[in-house]
């Protein structure tokens, strides 16, 4: 009896991950990238031909992710929709100098069909409906920069027609494409990820944020060297090219 | 160890074990939160439109859920008809469906996009009514297989005895299988309150984030995370408070009735 519950626990263990090392069967080694939502496409094709390390990704706002980091817990590598995010977790001494990899560009989208908004202008009337990243997460910021950039009368009257403040950019685009709303503010990679769901609205050129992706090791982790060389392949590698196929353009 | 104390050893291990699993976190919530903290957290307009729509909103679904789900549950004890384990597995499919698949499932059918989006347009979908919808969608399961089991459970003779009496089948209903049952109604009631309490998933697909309206005190606490933890964990010891007293304050209600009905 005693053997069985040893053997039974020692399963438990297992199972949960306890000793676990951190590579893989293959013996490459094992990469968890806490990435912005916006990434996903790109870095999920990036998967499936990097051979230098086992890739694990966690996508999700940029802003829970550095909270995330904040609260100790330490994926690899962390690439953010902005740079503020991993420029603030360097100062704070929680990740290694960061750099820029990638800019995207913020995009008004509308349903690809029947939408019934075609322009900046027209998310002022009363009734339209619109969703847009909250506050905290860099769609949301990125929102608000541009909106402040209306003045403040068609700015209230913007916001007066917000319906739902998404934890990252994802949420937004499945308000949009389920109908729930007519309009949201993402990223171009967006769009493009919808394959002709969702249309993008450019805005005016003088409107536009300036959208740049920074990446950054976590410091501490236990193969800064593999975390270093998957951050190189995105700014001249298949990294790049994945990138480059996901719409989102070369660090300024 | 002797032959006869290994077993009742075990026993005691393995509840020690899930105390200190499911005991940690929420310690953890109300260690690193001072109650000058809680207090604070609750003075910020985005806490309390939070609190007071959660409250609002779990309401009106535990309404609909026992208003509906309790003579549905007393049907479903009471005959045997064909395809009940069809509709009886129907019924019981939300509990196991990730949240997110309720949201999603959601906006497929009454979303405005949906199969009867043509009838319901965007009346749920970002609104509070959407909220309840997807409350009662996750929640309801939780109190229809408990008041389920209870009616069954209960003794035919007292029901046969009533009908004999002179009672209709509605009055036997009411006067007699309710009130037997109202500790496990209780109880159903109790954990269906406790799901709304805690619902995110379908939540944020169906109905979106937005103070006041769609955001509830999970959605709260999500929003918070990032940029302030410690308000999130203020927020989260205000909800595990309220859950714990609703909780308890319902299998009170449950016990007392219980002993005033016997």
């Amino acid at each position: 009896m005693r053997r069985l519950a040893l053997a039974a626990l020692v399963a438990l263990a297992a199972a949960t991950g306890c000793g676990e090392d951190e590579s893989s069967d293959s013996g490459r080694p094992q990469l968890t990238v806490s990435a912005a939502a916006s990434l996903t496409e790109a870095f999920d094709a990036l998967k499936k031909d990097y051979s230098a390390a086992d890739l694990r990704f966690s996508f999700a706002g940029s802003d829970e992710l550095a909270a995330q980091i904040r609260k100790g817990v330490k994926p690899d590598v962390f690439a953010a929709a902005n740079t503020k995010l991993p420029d603030t977790l360097a100062k704070e001494g929680l990740v290694e100098k960061p750099v820029v990899f990638a800019t995207n560009e913020l995009v008004l989208a509308v349903a690809a069909e029947g939408a019934e908004v075609s322009s900046l202008a027209g998310l002022e009337r009363p009734g339209v409906k619109l969703a847009v990243g909250s506050e905290s997460v860099p769609v949301g910021e990125y929102t608000r920069t541009v909106l402040s950039g209306l003045g403040p009368t068609r700015s209230r009257a913007v916001l007066a027609n917000v319906r739902s403040e998404e934890p990252d950019v994802k949420g937004v685009v499945g308000k949009i494409s389920q109908s729930a709303v007519d309009a949201g503010f993402v990223y171009r990679s967006d769009v493009d990820a919808t394959s002709g769901k969702l249309k993008a609205i450019a805005l005016p050129a003088g409107l536009k944020p300036q959208v740049s992706y920074g990446v950054a090791v976590v410091k501490g982790v236990k193969q800064p060297a593999a975390a270093q060389a998957f951050i190189k392949n995105l700014l001249e590698g298949q990294g790049r090219a994945a990138l480059r196929d996901a719409a989102l353009g070369p660090p300024p | 160890m002797s032959r006869s104390a290994w077993f009742p050893a075990l026993l005691v291990l393995a509840l020690a074990l899930v105390l200190a699993f499911l005991g940690l976190p929420v310690a953890a919530i109300f260690l690193d939160t001072s109650p000058a903290d809680l207090v604070g957290s609750l003075g910020e307009p985005e806490a309390r439109d939070a609190l007071l729509l959660s409250l609002r909103t779990t309401a009106a679904s535990l309404a609909l859920i026992l208003v509906v789900g309790t003579p549905a549950a007393y049907l479903l004890a009471t005959r045997s008809f064909r395809g009940k384990a069809v509709v009886v597995t129907l019924v019981e499919l939300p509990l196991v469906l990730p949240p997110a698949v309720a949201g999603i499932a959601l906006l497929a059918s009454v979303g405005p996009g949906g199969i009867l989006g043509p009838v319901t347009g965007d009346s749920l979908t970002l609104q509070t009514a959407g909220v309840v919808v997807a409350l009662t969608f996750v929640a309801s399961p939780f109190y229809i297989r408990q008041a389920q089991a209870t009616f069954a459970a209960l003794d035919r003779s007292w029901l046969d005895a009533a009908r004999t009496l002179g009672a209709s089948e509605a009055g036997a209903f009411a006067r007699v299988a309710v009130p037997a049952a109202l500790p496990g109604l209780a109880a159903g009631g109790a954990l269906a309150l406790g799901r709304a309490l805690g619902e995110f998933g379908a939540t944020l697909i169906f109905a979106g984030s937005f103070q006041g309206i769609t955001q509830t005190v999970p959605l709260a606490i999500y929003d918070r995370f990032a940029t302030d933890f410690d308000a999130a964990l203020a927020l989260a010891a205000v909800l595990v408070i309220v859950s714990g007293a609703l909780l308890l304050g319902v299998k009170l209600v449950g016990r007392s009735a219980a002993f005033a009905g016997a």
